[in-house]
């Protein structure tokens, strides 16, 4: 839990320099019968990312990393709103893009797990392709539907309160619940350490592998749905476009290693907080849009040297130990430009 | 290359009302004697405003019986140049093309002057420093069109005394289109201090950005009158936020956007959207009518910009149900 503390202290100085510049920042209110207020916002357009978020922790957990997230949050997107405005019922649409989004998630792991391609190519491939496949599904046009059913899972409202967050929440659960009560986790973070030794010690480390690739569609195919629901249209060009490397950022500021074998569900989410709420500062605030990615890229690389051990020891204590940064601190910083 | 795609679908604008050029029909031109073949290059096929505009150059090719090689590259540079140098060897009459990027022509447009046909640049411009490598670009003026923009709203609040709170969704930063829009709107605006711009950012002219960008404006500024979107989609999601926060678009906040699309124009009429500055794509009959000059061998200017329309509510439910892209 210690290792929270930081990205903790970071979301808490975003949020006061916030109050700062809108006094009425924290207000919450309850307008039109729904809860209103930039801490929601928040909550509800960083939602898509958490979820995101998530099933790349458990892909980087097992030491692997998942590139076609964005493209997959594009298809599931553009499969559900072709269905709707072909008169399909909301429930048909949303099982049918979820199950392609299993399908193409199971593509992958059996990419790296079957053939042996590493990650980060294997899910290349479906992050390129994907994309053309969403343009073919949408035949490259905007899909505007008009269903205030399928309006409800990115846009809509139950007892006041988003109804995406809910989805997180319970998304959450079931993930915390599988992967720290029961044993997944443990053989997740196994496989992630050495998969040739797990499967020696009796691990199904093959199964594990595709089964956390097709979980990590199946977030973003989630995250697709709430993405194109909230403004009931499907854009095959740009929906979830860089939402991967967003996704990986927030993996890594919550503490989750790049090498798999450990992870942290609480601090992706806290990650994934951050770059939502950095954002929203963004808009708030009004940083030029020329100069919002130098403004987000220097956010996060005070993120990352605070969080690495030895550069807290060496500037906050003043001793001169001179290990490494660390080429994860470094990667990090990339992963935001 | 995917934001290149993703911007091209709402950056790229040609302007030229559907009407204009019909009248350069084959039989007006019929003194010129032979046939004409043109090659053409597109972009792609991105967007609807995209495919509009590939139907244009098609349909008005046909009518003004000029024969059409078509190609689409694909938003790759590579297959253009493939396929301008396949029409050098046909030795078409003349090339028409829409760059995917500004640079990197000069060698294929210097083997086309060196074969002597003459090409025409359609709705994007190369950065190519010898002019003489193309007859005329013919293509809209975003900076006109930011213009039409503001001098609405100054016709709108011309009695009003209080200052005006506007708010201005950006299109993708850098963006020759977010540029020009941003530039002309600001430059009508800035004639009476009463016009305010409280906060701009960019929505990267689409519709999830504009409604979470919007949403974080409404909490930032207690008190927006207007907003200027730079495309019709990021107006779109502003308006779901503006709605999210119990306001009524058109009303509470009034709305300008640019390009006319379908749903932007369904909006207008709805009386969501306030007023919008058309960035037509069906640019085809007067690609026709130059082509035909150049081919003749006559003058042409440099730079062709056609009259651009906007629509006001009014208008825009007339004219809703013709609307073709």
């Amino acid at each position: 839990m210690r290792r929270l503390v930081w990205p903790a202290v970071v979301l808490v100085l975003l949020l006061a320099l916030n109050l700062f510049f809108t006094p009425s920042f924290f207000s919450i209110e309850v307008k039109d019968g729904h809860l209103y207020g930039s801490l929601i916002d928040i909550l509800r357009f960083g939602a898509p990312l958490i979820l995101v978020s998530l099933g790349m922790t458990l892909v980087i957990a097992t030491g692997g990393i998942d590139l076609s997230v964005g493209s997959v949050v594009a298809i599931s997107g553009a499969l559900a709103c072709l269905q709707i405005s072909q008169d399909a019922s909301v429930f048909t649409a949303v099982t049918l893009a979820l199950g392609l989004c299993l399908v193409l998630g199971a593509w992958n792991g059996f990419l790296v797990a079957g053939i042996g391609i590493q990650p980060i190519i294997a899910t290349l491939i479906l992050m390129v392709a994907g994309r053309g496949l969403a343009q073919l599904i949408t035949d490259g046009q905007i899909i505007t539907v008009n269903s205030p059913a399928y309006k409800v899972i990115g846009g809509g409202y139950w007892l006041t309160v988003p109804f995406g967050i809910l989805i997180v929440l319970g998304v959450l659960a079931i993930t915390a619940f599988l992967t720290r009560r029961l044993a997944l986790g443990l053989l997740i973070e196994s496989v992630g350490s050495n998969a040739e030794a797990s499967r020696l010690a009796g691990i199904r480390a093959r199964g594990i592998i595709i089964m956390v690739y097709a979980f990590a569609a199946l977030c973003a195919g989630v995250a697709g749905l709430m993405i194109s629901s909230n403004v009931s249209s499907a854009d095959g060009n740009n929906a979830g476009l860089w939402i991967e490397l967003d996704a990986i950022l927030a993996v890594v500021i919550g503490g989750t290693s790049l090498a798999g074998g450990r992870f942290s569900l609480g601090g992706t989410v806290l990650g994934a907080l951050i770059i939502q709420t950095l954002t929203t500062t963004i808009y708030s605030i009004g940083v030029p849009p020329e100069t919002t990615l130098l403004f987000k890229a220097l956010v996060v690389t005070a993120v990352c040297l605070v969080q690495s051990p030895s550069f807290r020891a060496k500037v906050l204590r003043g001793r001169g130990r001179t290990a490494p940064p660390g080429p994860a601190a470094e990667k990090k910083v990339r992963v935001s430009l | 290359m995917l934001v290149l795609a993703g911007l091209t679908a709402m950056s790229v604008a040609a302007c030229g009302s559907g009407g204009s050029g019909g009248s350069g029909g084959s039989g007006g031109g019929g003194g010129g004697g032979d046939a004409i073949t043109m090659g053409f290059s597109q972009v792609g096929a991105e967007s609807g405003w995209r495919t509009a505009n590939t139907k244009s150059v098609q349909d008005s090719a046909k009518s003004a019986g000029v024969t059409l090689k078509f190609s689409d590259a694909q938003q790759k540079q590579e297959n253009q140049i493939k396929a301008i140098r396949s029409y050098i060897q046909q030795k078409v009459d003349v090339i028409a093309f829409s760059p995917v990027v500004e640079s990197g022509w000069d060698t294929v447009l210097k083997e086309a002057q060196n074969a002597k046909i003459p090409v025409i640049l359609t709705d994007r411009a190369v950065d190519s420093k010898d002019t003489s490598l193309y007859k005329t670009f013919l293509g809209s003026d975003f900076i006109e069109e930011g213009k039409k923009a503001g001098q609405w709203l100054v016709e709108e609040y011309k009695d009003a005394k209080d200052p005006v709170n506007i708010v201005e969704l950006q299109g993708t930063t850098g963006s020759a289109p977010a540029n020009d829009r941003k530039a002309g709107f600001g430059e009508v605006i800035a004639a009476d201090p009463k016009f305010k711009i409280i906060a701009t950012q960019t929505g990267d002219f689409t519709r999830a950005k504009g409604k979470e960008v919007m949403e974080a404006f409404l909490k930032a500024n207690p008190d927006i009158d207007v907003l200027y979107a730079h495309n019709d989609d990021m107006g779109l999601g502003a308006i779901e936020a503006i709605e999210g926060a119990g306001k009524v678009p058109g009303q509470d906040i009034k709305i300008i956007t640019v390009d006319a699309v379908k749903d932007g124009m369904q909006a207008l009429s709805d009386g969501k959207i306030n007023f919008i500055v058309e960035c037509s794509p069906l640019l085809g009959p007067q690609l026709m009518d130059l082509a035909k000059q150049v081919v003749k061998g006559e003058q042409v200017p440099p730079r062709v910009v056609t009259e651009e329309t906007t629509f006001t509510q009014e208008q825009a439910k007339q004219v809703l149900s013709t609307r073709q892209y």
